[in-house]
């Protein structure tokens, strides 16, 4: 059966790369001797650490708890001894420190009781809630909680349940590798979120540049007793971005602003399926993932590792660099993000470590002016005029570059791949967002501010009117009393006022003057 | 610090304007054939003068000359500005042309990128106001002319003003030119066009470098430096306006297929209106900006002053671009509703 598919616009078609590191099996990375896990993996909240120095752990069990609504829990990747509950630098950016749980591996890889879920006889939000303990979050890069996703809605919204196999990024392969060893499992894991989001259908969007993925997907499609359909889309850069790959394929776009739910489609990474069959039918949380290690190194390939494994350590299975390293990135060369150093941990998001060199990739070239020739604009999948919010971004001009919808942009990198000029658009825009993202924190600090301050004006109106009210009762209740009292209030007053007059000679011989407050 | 992405597509603009320069070629080879050598003279002329503004310019800007010269863009102003001028205009002419191409309308507005009008066509109009005299005096195609200059006679007219000959024997009036002083004298254009300087539809020889002009544009086009919508917008206008009026008095109003064979027309569409740097850059506006210089163009040809009007077509829609480029944002993304 063929099904219409339609296009975005724009896209690039740039060297894929994949190839170099499909040639071999996943394997398993060994147990390194020290593993390093952040509590802080996924968007939202951090997990809150629940295990102290000292302590010996078991291969699964939870070190850390979620905390608030937006997160998920931390497991132990393997067993051994918390050596040290500290900071890390994290596979970040900004090379920022946070939170980690140090494990000293003991080697035994000791499993804590592994308890599968009977899933169809659970009730939606417990078998959710267990999804959270797992520690399930979205594997394609945006490590997003998935038992939030999980939810039909109310009413139903959910139509239709995407697995995502676009992945469209250069040099990665590692859903490629997953859908070629694992389809079975993957669909097992779609069968646990099917019913979870009560969809009809079953859809599987898979870039026409992985032929064995497809084949393997289809044949385990062909076995399954509910509805699937596997869905080969053209390759184009960025076409695995999930609103581009809705758009492939149902020919919708998903509101601004808004969820792929709001248009009946709940979108998952085909390896996020396959950690959901993981934790329900064998019980085992978050502990690894399966990680591209290409670029610059020996031998590519694909890595099943524990997650908190030093990316330092698990690039010993690439054996070595042919040219100089220049640098690491995790994730692809569209994408990616630049690691300050290598000894950060593997996290969840840890698709790819691509290790750079200039042979591979050359330092970008110095910018020269924009010509305005609009070829950002053709490359742009979010139909974005990326010339008008560079300009709007190099001025400072942030109306503007709102009103030109800035936040629409997914930073997907085709304006700056196509750039004549070599502008580095991107950044502009990452620039801009974060300005104004300070700028409304700042405009909320101050409005909270002022709040607080004519809250407390007023509270302080108001107690003095409240004082003044209950005076002028009083002094209405009894007149008879106060007049009645008058000699002795006289003789009490004649008394205050003495000692206040000694109190003022006292101070005024003594003292000197200072110090008023 | 360098951010993603960590590739890029290997292009430059001195590869776009390269590529222009090479859509040009064949068109040049023409104009070579039939008018003469002396093109050849007033380009290379063009090419050192533009250079040499152009470093001047970025020196004063305090500018690196060796990276922003070699975007190329100077050299593509040059030529469109040589081609736009007759071949055997003394030098000086260029050369003041240029001054205020790449000087003023170029880089007194900011440099590349940041120019409002084109650069070349403002040399022209600064030409034209200026000097209307030399800027009328074209070469005549050699199968109409009485006298061929060969490259050094060319030379020695164009630098020093000697000529062999007479000026009358070398030189003629454009079909343009012809068209409006005739159409003064109250002739139809049928009797008009019979005039050998018509050629077969828009003037000897000149309809041939047009028809290159045309064909260097599809190769932009396929080479992805243009897209389609301004030089279709150009000429379906062009067309379209002509052919109104054509269809209401054909005796007063020459045919659609004039008017797109001769004059600017052609290289006005593929190479001057679709400058990025001036031009519309949504889908939409190139065609408002198309279709407007389309119709001026017609206009300034046929109640102007000026016997062609491409180049302050140009001009006047430049000034509109910022307007059309506001007001034709294609939807973003996931704000179109989704009617599917």
């Amino acid at each position: 059966m063929t099904r219409p598919l339609y296009q975005f616009n724009g896209g690039i078609h740039p060297e894929e790369n994949k190839n170099i590191s499909t040639q071999h099996p996943i394997v398993t990375a060994p147990i390194p001797t020290q593993l390093i896990v952040p509590v802080h993996q996924h968007i939202g909240q951090a997990a809150k650490p629940c295990v102290s120095e000292g302590e010996h752990v078991l291969k699964g069990q939870i070190i850390a708890h979620a905390e608030g609504y937006i997160s998920t829990a931390i497991h132990a990747p393997s067993s051994g001894i918390v050596s040290k509950v500290g900071m890390h630098a994290l596979p970040h950016p900004s090379g920022l420190s946070d939170i980690c749980i140090y494990i000293d591996t003991d080697g035994k890889d000791e499993w804590c009781e592994r308890q599968p879920i009977d899933y169809r006889n659970l009730n939606a939000s417990a078998l959710r809630n267990r999804l959270r303990d797992m520690g399930i979050a979205g594997l394609g890069g945006a490590v997003f909680p998935s038992f939030i996703k999980l939810n039909p809605g109310v009413p139903q919204k959910v139509k239709t349940l995407l697995l995502n196999g676009g992945e469209c990024e250069p040099w990665i392969s590692c859903d490629d590798m997953t859908m070629r060893e694992r389809a079975t499992e993957i669909l097992a894991g779609a069968e646990i979120m099917r019913f979870m989001l009560r969809a009809e259908t079953v859809l599987i969007g898979i870039e026409d540049n992985k032929p064995v993925a497809i084949t393997a997907m289809q044949n385990a499609a062909a076995l399954c007793n509910f509805p699937v359909e596997v869905i080969v889309i053209p390759t184009r850069y960025p076409s695995g971005g999930a609103k581009q790959m809705i758009k492939v394929i149902t020919g919708k776009e998903v509101p601004s602003g808004g969820r792929s739910t709001d248009i009946g489609v709940a979108t998952f990474n085909v390896g996020t399926a396959y950690a959901i069959h993981r934790a329900v039918h064998h019980g085992e949380p978050l502990i690894s993932r399966i990680i591209t290690i290409t670029g610059n190194v020996q031998q590519a390939r694909n890595v099943e590792a524990l997650i908190g494994t030093p990316m330092d350590v698990l690039l010993q299975i690439a054996g070595g660099h042919p040219h100089a390293v220049s640098g690491y990135v995790m994730g692809g060369p569209m994408m990616g993000i630049d690691l300050q150093d290598i000894d950060v941990p593997v996290v969840k998001a840890t698709n790819c470590i691509l290790v750079k060199s200039d042979k591979l990739f050359p330092p970008p070239l110095p910018a020269m002016p924009c010509i305005r020739c609009g070829r950002c604009a053709d490359a742009c999948p979010a139909d974005l005029q990326p010339q008008e919010l560079y300009w709007f971004s190099r001025a400072k001009n942030f109306d503007k570059a709102q009103k030109y919808q800035l936040f629409d942009c997914i930073e997907c990198g085709c304006c700056s791949y196509v750039c004549p000029s070599h502008i580095p658009l991107v950044q502009y825009y990452r620039y801009a967002k974060s300005e104004i993202s300070a700028q409304q924190l700042e405009y909320k600090a101050a409005d909270h501010a002022r709040n607080r301050h004519e809250t407390r004006l007023a509270r302080i109106d108001r107690e003095k009117q409240e004082r003044a009210e209950k005076l002028a009762q009083k002094a209405a209740s009894k007149p008879a009393a106060v007049l009645a009292d008058d000699a002795s209030a006289a003789a009490k007053k004649a008394t205050i006022q003495a000692a206040i007059d000694r109190v003022k000679t006292n101070q005024a011989t003594t003292q000197p003057p200072t110090e008023q407050s | 610090m360098i951010s993603s992405p960590y590739i890029s597509q290997k292009t430059s603009v001195s590869i776009i304007m390269l590529k222009v320069m090479v859509a040009l070629i064949p068109a040049i080879i023409a104009y070579v054939w039939y008018f003469g050598p002396a093109i050849l003279i007033s380009l290379t002329l063009a090419s050192v003068t533009a250079i040499a503004f152009e470093t001047i310019a970025l020196k004063l800007r305090g500018l690196p000359v060796q990276p922003f010269l070699m975007d190329g863009s100077a050299l593509v102003t040059a030529w469109l500005l040589a081609l736009s001028i007759p071949s055997i205009a003394p030098w000086w002419l260029i050369v003041v042309g240029l001054f205020f191409a790449i000087i003023v309308a170029k880089h007194l507005y900011g440099g590349l990128g940041n120019n409002i009008f084109n650069p070349a066509m403002v040399g022209y109009a600064i030409l034209i106001i200026s000097f209307p005299v030399p800027m009328t005096q074209w070469a005549a195609p050699h199968t109409l002319a009485a006298d061929h200059l060969g490259i050094i006679d060319a030379a020695q007219y164009i630098f020093q003003g000697v000529l062999p000959g007479t000026l009358d024997a070398i030189s003629s009036a454009t079909p343009l030119d012809t068209l409006r002083t005739q159409l003064q004298l109250n002739r139809t254009i049928t009797e008009i066009t019979q005039a050998p300087v018509f050629g077969a539809i828009g003037g000897q020889g000149g309809e041939v470098v047009a028809l290159l002009f045309l064909l260097g544009g599809i190769y932009m086009w396929l080479a992805r430096l243009i897209t389609w919508h301004i030089p279709v917008a150009f000429l379906g206008a062009l067309a379209l306006i002509s052919g109104i009026f054509h269809l209401y008095d054909a005796s007063h109003y020459a045919s659609p297929w004039l008017h797109l064979a001769t004059g600017g027309a052609m290289l006005g569409a593929f190479f001057i209106a679709t400058d990025p740097v001036t031009g519309a850059t949504t889908p939409k506006g190139k065609i408002i900006f198309g279709a407007g210089i389309g119709i001026l163009t017609y206009l300034i040809r046929i109640i102007g002053a000026y016997p062609d009007g491409v180049a302050f077509a140009v001009l006047l829609m430049n000034i509109a671009v910022p307007l059309i480029d506001a007001y034709t944002q294609p939807a973003v993304y996931g704000h179109k509703g989704n009617k599917s």
